[in-house]
């Protein structure tokens, strides 16, 4: 006879959701939020520091238009400053919540039903603040159509073969596809709120929003198709965009930039911070919210893991930037490599690299990964690195050109400053709107989790 | 609620309240044994078990997305060359007007956009969406289906459809709760 081997038990790091759930009270939990809860004080106060700091925007964005780039702190040879560097940022940020929502649902990750419809909203609105640096970087942001292909009177084609116009597909069609995914998953949500609300207000507005949705078997059946195909065409357009995102420095020449490397290295990069900044989100509002038997341990502990795991590729790719430069044999390369260690920018790098390779390096510890404290402060450090390697790519490749003699430094202004924090005031302003009049996790998926909610119990084998 | 039409039965169908998903799934399949065609089953989330239970598989979503990419492909890349080729040719040191390898990312963004699109609003056409009003609302219980509860609705445009009779025959299938669905 064989004894049955026990299995070493994982179950420390706790379920994907609380077992005292059931159907009703998952859906009572995340629409009460919506419906039910006080507009608390803490919650009007952060999105009055939020909305203060969009004004910087506003102000920011006004005296660019009135006055022109000049501005901003960019220069020849540097023409990129902050503009590119925050949006490169800022789509980073935004990936990790098509990968949680799309990727992560082809894999059969079940533990994402939590997190994704959050993380989501996150990837909307990081895209919109993306969005808004290139734009604004054109000096000219009212003839911003221009970018697209329409029949005109100048008789004028956008150039396809440019990595620029690819951009304009590519971060378009990533802000167009990451919103209808998010609004076909919200709708059985709208519905739940719909036939839950009290007031006749609300059931008009969900039940609009809501498009009639009746829970069907018929719909639901169409539903999961439409869904399971958005994931399927979600999941190579993420990748795409923060490849065509590297291909704006790939396909130039500029030492530095034109590696074969970049695409991975973005896309890895992308997640890495994305992870971080849902992690940054997702910690105080689970504690606000007390959603701490939603938003388990387990959670923390996956997405400390995933942000561990991609953090190791950026670290390779750091690794192999310094070796192609060394390994050239190209003069530029070279300095270019060198230069960014030891040159004017070099306490970037430096804190880049205690930012992005030292401080990950923390999340080996399965304890640091389920203390909640400890991991969001490591989430903010990976943030602040990630947009120090933006920095350092963007400024150290350009301001030391080809000829010493168009040598350069570059320096933000403070309209650079209010621009780039007037947009963390718009991401953090719609993050504060979005969870107080949208459930901001599925709750749909909420219930398929659920023991009760299975139709057979699973065979033991 | 509403009795507007008097032509067509007052009755739009039998709905039959279950409490839990296997208890559905169960009944689905034995209303379809039944011979009934006309019956939907609702629940407060996907249940793939009913997609058997009630013989659904509709795959024009899946065929629309297809099409719509292919166009997609299509046209991104006909748009690119058009406009390099036609519209606009630069002739940059001979180098050749339509340049496949540099159309790619456009081609296959446009492809991603179009069958993405297309697969949303295909679902909701298909579904009948949107709707703001439907029969099975006028049932008190029913705002149960988008949070715990399971119905099945025979409707009275069924062949086999006989009140007393449907409403015997939902009762074996030992529900919760019968009730009528005005229209």
């Amino acid at each position: 006879m064989q004894q049955p081997v026990e299995l070493p038990s994982r179950i420390e790091v706790g379920p994907v959701i609380d077992p005292s759930h059931s159907l009703a009270s998952v859906s009572d939990k995340i629409g009460g939020i919506v419906l039910k809860r006080k507009t608390t004080l803490g919650w009007v106060f952060g999105l009055l520091i939020s909305f203060g700091l969009l004004q910087a925007l506003m102000a920011g964005a006004t005296w660019l238009i009135v006055k022109g780039v000049g501005v901003w702190g960019i220069n020849i040879p540097i023409g990129w400053g902050f503009a590119i560097v925050n949006f490169v940022w800022w789509i980073g940020i935004g990936h990790a919540g098509t990968l949680i929502s799309a990727i992560l649902l082809l894999l059969n990750q079940s533990w994402r039903n939590a997190i994704n419809r959050f993380a989501e909203a996150m990837t909307l609105f990081a895209v919109m603040c993306a969005g808004m640096f290139p734009v604004l970087h054109t000096g000219r942001p009212w003839l911003a159509y221009w970018l697209f292909p329409y029949p005109n009177t100048m008789d004028l084609w956008p150039q396809f073969r440019s990595p620029l116009l690819w951009d304009v597909f590519a971060v378009s069609t990533y802000f167009t596809i990451s919103a209808v995914f998010w609004f076909v998953g919200l709708l059985p949500d709208l519905a739940t709120l719909r036939d839950t609300s009290k007031h006749r207000w609300q059931q008009v507005l969900f039940g609009m929003l809501a498009m009639g949705w009746r829970s069907s078997a018929r719909h639901w059946q169409r539903y999961e198709k439409a869904s399971l195909l958005l994931a399927g065409l979600a999941t190579p357009l993420v990748v795409s965009v923060h490849t065509v995102v590297s291909f704006d420095f790939a396909v130039s020449m500029i030492p530095g930039w034109h590696t074969t490397i970049f695409p991975p290295y973005f896309v890895a990069g992308a997640i890495y911070s994305g992870f971080a900044m849902v992690l940054t989100l997702m910690i105080p509002v689970r504690k606000f919210f007390g959603l701490e038997d939603i938003i388990t341990m387990r959670h923390l502990n996956n997405m400390a893991k995933v942000t561990l795991a991609t953090g190791l590729i950026v670290a390779y790719g750091y690794m192999f930037e310094a070796f192609f430069g060394y390994y050239s044999a190209d003069i530029y390369e070279k300095f270019m490599i060198w230069n960014r260690m030891t040159g004017p920018y070099a306490v970037f790098y430096w804190c880049l690299i205690l930012c992005n390779i030292v401080t990950p390096q923390f999340l080996w510890s399965k304890k640091i990964r389920t203390s909640p404290g400890i991991l969001w402060i490591i989430s903010i450090v990976v943030n602040i690195g990630m947009w120090l390697e933006r920095f350092v790519i963007v400024i150290t490749s350009l301001h030391r050109d080809f000829l010493p003699s168009s040598w350069g430094m570059y320096w933000p202004t403070r309209w650079d400053w209010a621009i780039y924090v007037g947009t963390i005031g718009l991401f953090l302003t719609l993050i504060f709107l979005f969870v107080r009049v949208l459930p901001m996790i599925t709750i749909f998926e909420l219930r398929m989790l659920l023991p009760g909610a299975r139709v057979k119990e699973p065979v033991t084998q | 609620m509403s009795s507007h039409s008097h032509d067509v039965s007052p009755l739009y169908g039998l709905i039959a309240e279950f409490e839990t998903p296997g208890q559905l799934v169960d009944a689905a399949r034995r209303t379809r044994e039944a011979g009934f065609r006309k019956f939907d089953a609702y629940t407060p989330y996907p249940i793939h078990e009913l997609d058997d239970a009630m013989d659904l598989h509709d795959n024009r979503v899946s065929l629309y997305t297809l099409c719509a990419g292919i166009f997609g492909a299509c046209g991104g890349f006909g748009l690119a060359s058009w406009v390099q080729a036609v519209a606009l040719p630069l002739n940059i040191g001979g180098r050749p007007l339509i340049s496949v390898p540099m159309f790619i990312p456009i081609t296959f963004e446009v492809t991603i956009l179009c069958a993405g699109l297309t697969a949303a609003i295909s679902m909701l056409m298909l579904n009948g969406l949107p709707s703001p009003y439907h029969p099975v609302f006028n049932v008190e219980r029913f705002s149960g289906a988008s949070r715990s509860k399971f119905f099945l609705c025979i409707e009275s445009d069924d062949k086999l459809f006989d009140r007393d009779k449907t409403a015997d025959f939902l009762e074996s299938l030992k529900p919760e709760e019968i009730a009528e669905v005005g229209r």
